[in-house]
């Protein structure tokens, strides 16, 4: 089955089984990887794009939820990686592997989206879906009051 | 003060493994392009270049290509590599190409495992780094007919002073072709040092933050396939049926292939199982799902950890191998304490799970692209499992999205390999979170047995520490029936307490699960314990826990276990050039125990506590600040870290691994434990092996380093050890409750 929907800014048209999670269809059939699978359960937010400005976890959303819709990936986020969030990651060398990192800033700029100026209870609840095996967690808050300085 | 240290081009090659093969000295173009393999840039390919060895290669058009030779998975080598070459080279950063190596004798050591990346390989990158500097000066000096003596390099070009010519590297290139390369070289001054020592940016951050980097579950092939597998839930099971009609019948599956049988002992060989290969992920698995298996679970059916456990504490309450012996650990003591700490197995769950991606030619010979800490290991794996030679078999290394020991693994390497083959097309095997955490390489679950002798005056006497737990080596060999002197070594032989009689067994235990490194290996438990009863006898004697430690270090002196009959590895290195060093641990308990304000006063239920472990040759002291709430849950505040490394070469990337080793030992310590059940893990994803959150973690976690001009130690693990003691006996300090059994969260505390 045809599934329709604006990725990236870029209609694209898969022809896939409509229950296949969004993840996979991001991954293996329009070919973009920098979206994440980690645990395919919705408990690590490796896997987490914009779906109409809202952080998901395409892991456990099928495809057909996205027909009509718009989905943000990292490699959408802005052309250049010039995103506040992405500018703020690399000025304190946030990652360690990188491999959870597009799932942390996708959460982080949906936050900061909803919320420009974030208390650390509102960091807590946006963020701790988002598992970091590499333990960058200190940096990511410490990222995320920075750009809400920054842009006050 | 220059210093002059020297490697002599004998013992460089012999470093670099090269000694049989020779080193190419005279390199033109037709000669010096590296393997095409290692290099996706066709156009950079057809420029002049030279390459003065086998991790630096010079292009006319200037860029300066640095072979990483090593696997990077967060510690930041592929920053902290270039750091050290680019700096003895006197190359400009940004004009220095980074290009993953592959897996290749040619290189050395290659497995990133130990802590070792650093530590092992600074004299070798610095030459690299200072013979392809002193060759662009022979080349300059050749040019100009002028001695060489004359001429320095610096920002990527040779100078000579006295009649003002310089030349860039680029344009040396062609001279440098017909050149010698230099027998030795003269390291820089510390003082010289422009990127050594200092918080470079990482090399990757562009590619981290966009979506860029590439781990080896990013990889596509033409005409590939996507494979999962199922296997035996039991160590050393097989199939006793398989119906795989359903799966067949899923769109988009294209074959299912039973694996060759797990071997006994399991070493790196494919575990078995069947595997279902589909043109994406969700259709393979859907297939999997539909297979009808039944197992026979074999030898390891029973295996149970609530049964174990007890086993594991009743040969830990028995006598076991004296393996280090000092004094009269039964001597007479005016009182005597005793306790037994339990810490269960882990898994190292890294962000990314196991995935490789494989191709086998038409010749037979199979390339790979893979996650590997440990590229030459899984070439000669995957040669075996095909019946290839090794020169066959090309690895190429991705990112790791994370490793913590269980990438040095290449199973899931051979699985993909294995399957390339008999599927005809390429095969990329990924690895559930599920499988990640059921069929992996276990952390050693642990029982440790204290007891400790006090005189009147209070004085520890006598200690004695007997460990149990199933040996890593069991997953090599056959018939090894508990702890093994190299696993003796990470944390119990090194006992740094000043008691004139210690004696260290080892007590049997059985292996039912593949063992295998997680990081920073037995320290974890053999820190957690040792680290914890050392609280308990300050508490018993009424004493302060960091005044106490520091009497029980004792003064400053270097230890050698051998000296008290122990097999001590030393992590590989010579105790002459990296000793046990008591004065430096004391050093680092001093530091973190100011930095955290030991001894002020603390709101109402909270508490400090403190640890010190010296691993892989570094030192570091860890304090936790926790709370316990009305309900008596735990909460940890803050915690600061300090770590003597020697000297480091990039702070910024040694910080980062100290503030995630806080976390990762936090993980371990409230919540990581794996268990089993009728043979089977019981543990699948992060909601049964949860692990630490946002939302849980202290908003500080501080990390001194020490300045030190010491040789350089491990940073990757050694920041681990610490943080379950530290924080364990901060609890105690809050609540006057003694845990000893981890993780916390099974005691209601989380
Ligand atoms: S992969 Fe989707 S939440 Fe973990
Ligand atoms: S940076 Fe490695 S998992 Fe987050």
């Amino acid at each position: 089955m045809a599934v329709k929907f604006l990725l990236n800014n870029q209609e694209v048209d898969l022809d896939v089984d409509p229950a296949m999670p969004l993840l996979w269809a991001i991954r293996d059939i329009a070919g973009l990887t920098g979206t994440k699978y980690a645990c395919g359960k919705a408990l690590c937010g490796s896997c987490t794009v914009h779906l109409d400005g809202q952080p998901v976890r395409s892991c456990v959303l099928p495809v057909s939820a996205a027909a009509g819709k718009t989905v943000t990936t990292i490699e959408g986020l802005s052309e250049d990686g010039s995103h506040p969030v992405q500018v703020a990651w690399r000025e304190l060398n946030v990652a360690q592997c990188g491999y959870c990192q597009s799932g942390q800033i996708m959460s982080a700029a949906a936050l900061l989206e909803r919320v420009p100026n974030p208390s650390d209870d509102d960091i807590d609840g946006a963020m701790s879906g988002n598992i970091c095996r590499c333990g960058t967690y200190t940096r990511i808050r410490e990222a995320i009051h920075r750009i809400a300085e920054d842009q006050s | 003060m220059s210093e002059l240290r020297k490697i002599s081009r004998r013992e460089f090659m012999k470093r670099t493994g090269q000694a049989g093969g020779g080193l190419v000295f005279a390199l033109t173009f037709a000669t010096a392009c590296t393997p095409a393999d290692e290099v996706a840039d066709p156009v950079a390919r057809k420029l002049a270049s030279v390459a003065p060895n086998v991790y630096v290669n010079i292009r006319n058009d200037g860029i300066v290509e640095i072979y990483c030779h090593r696997s990077e998975m967060g510690q930041g080598i592929r920053t902290s590599l270039p750091q050290v070459i680019g700096d003895e080279l006197e190359a400009d950063w940004d004009k220095i190409k980074l290009i993953q190596a592959i897996g290749h004798e040619k290189y050395g050591d290659q497995n990133t495992d130990g802590s070792t990346s650093i530590r092992k390989h600074f004299d070798l990158l610095r030459n690299a780094g200072a013979t392809a500097r002193d060759m662009m000066i022979a080349a300059a000096a050749a040019t100009w007919g002028v001695p060489a003596e004359e001429c320095v390099a610096r920002d990527h070009a040779v100078h000579h002073e006295a009649s003002g010519r310089s030349a860039g590297y680029g344009d040396l290139v062609d001279a440098a072709s017909g050149m010698p390369q230099p027998e030795s070289a003269e390291f820089k001054s510390p003082a010289d040092y422009k990127y050594i020592g200092k918080p470079m940016d990482t090399i990757d951050g562009m590619a981290f933050t966009t979506g860029a980097a590439k781990y080896a579950t990013d990889m596509v092939l033409p005409d590939m396939l996507y494979g999962t597998i199922e296997r035996c839930p039991a160590l050393g099971g097989s199939i006793a049926s398989l119906d795989d009609a359903a799966a067949r019948a899923i769109a988009g599956v294209v074959d299912v292939i039973r694996l060759p049988e797990p071997s006994s002992p399991p070493v790196f060989n494919v575990l078995g199982g069947v595997a279902v290969l589909a043109t994406n992920t969700w259709a393979a698995e859907r297939g999997r799902a539909a297979l009808e298996i039944e197992w026979d679970l074999g030898a390891n059916a029973a295996y149970s950890s609530d049964t174990y456990k007890e086993q594991l504490i009743a040969s830990a309450s028995a006598p076991g191998r004296v393996t280090l012996n000092r004094g009269d650990a039964d001597a007479a003591a005016a009182s005597v304490h005793e306790a037994i700490y339990y810490a269960p197995h882990l898994s190292q769950a890294p962000m990314e799970p196991p995935a490789a991606m494989a191709r086998v030619d038409e010749d037979g010979n199979c390339e790979v692209w893979a996650c590997s800490q440990d590229p030459q290991t899984a070439r000669a794996t995957v040669a075996g499992t095909l019946g290839l030679e090794p020169e066959q078999v090309t690895v190429n290394v991705t990112l790791l999205g994370g490793g913590f020991g269980r990438k040095s693994k290449p199973d899931f390497i051979a699985e993909a390999a294995w399957l390339a083959r008999e599927a005809g097309r390429p095969v990329k095997v990924q690895w559930t979170r599920e499988d990640d955490i059921r069929q992996g390489y276990l952390h050693s679950v642990s029982a440790q047995y204290f007891r400790a002798g006090q005189d009147e005056n209070g004085a520890t006497t006598t200690w004695l520490h007997r460990t149990s737990f199933p040996s890593i080596v069991t997953t090599f060999a056959p018939g090894v029936p508990g702890p093994q002197a190299n696993e003796l070594s990470l944390g119990a032989f090194d006992s740094p307490w000043d008691v004139p009689n210690l004696r260290i067994e080892a007590c049997d235990a059985p292996a039912h699960v593949r063992i295998g490194w997680l990081r920073s290996v037995c320290n974890v438990f053999h820190a957690y314990g040792a680290g914890c009863f050392v609280d308990e006898l300050a508490h018993v004697k009424g004493r302060d826990p960091k005044e106490h430690l520091l009497e029980m270090i004792g003064p400053a002196r270097q230890i050698n276990p051998a000296d008290d009959g122990a097999d001590y590895g030393n992590y590989g290195q010579d105790l002459a050039q990296h000793p046990v060093d008591t004065g430096r641990l004391a050093a680092v308990a001093e530091k973190v125990a100011d930095m955290a304000g030991w001894g002020r006063e603390l709101p109402d239920g909270h508490g400090l506590g403190i640890a010190v472990h010296r691993s892989f040759l570094a030192y570091v002291g860890a304090v936790a600040e926790v709370s316990v709430d009305a309900n008596g849950m735990l909460k940890v505040e803050e915690i600061w870290t300090c770590i003597d490394a020697g000297l480091v070469v990039n702070p910024d990337r040694v910080r980062s691994q100290m503030e995630g080793a806080a976390i990762f030992g936090m993980s371990l310590a409230l919540h990581g434990e794996i268990t089993a059940s009728g043979g089977a893990i019981v543990e699948g994803n992060f909601d049964t092996y949860p692990m630490c959150r946002m939302s849980e973690v202290p908003h500080k976690i501080h990390a001194h380093i020490m300045e030190s001009d010491a040789l350089p130690g491990g940073v990757g693990e050694p920041g681990v050890p610490p943080i379950a003691p530290a924080i364990v006996n901060a609890y105690f300090a809050a609540s006057g409750n003694r845990v000893r059994e981890l993780p916390l969260r099974n005691a209601g505390l989380v």
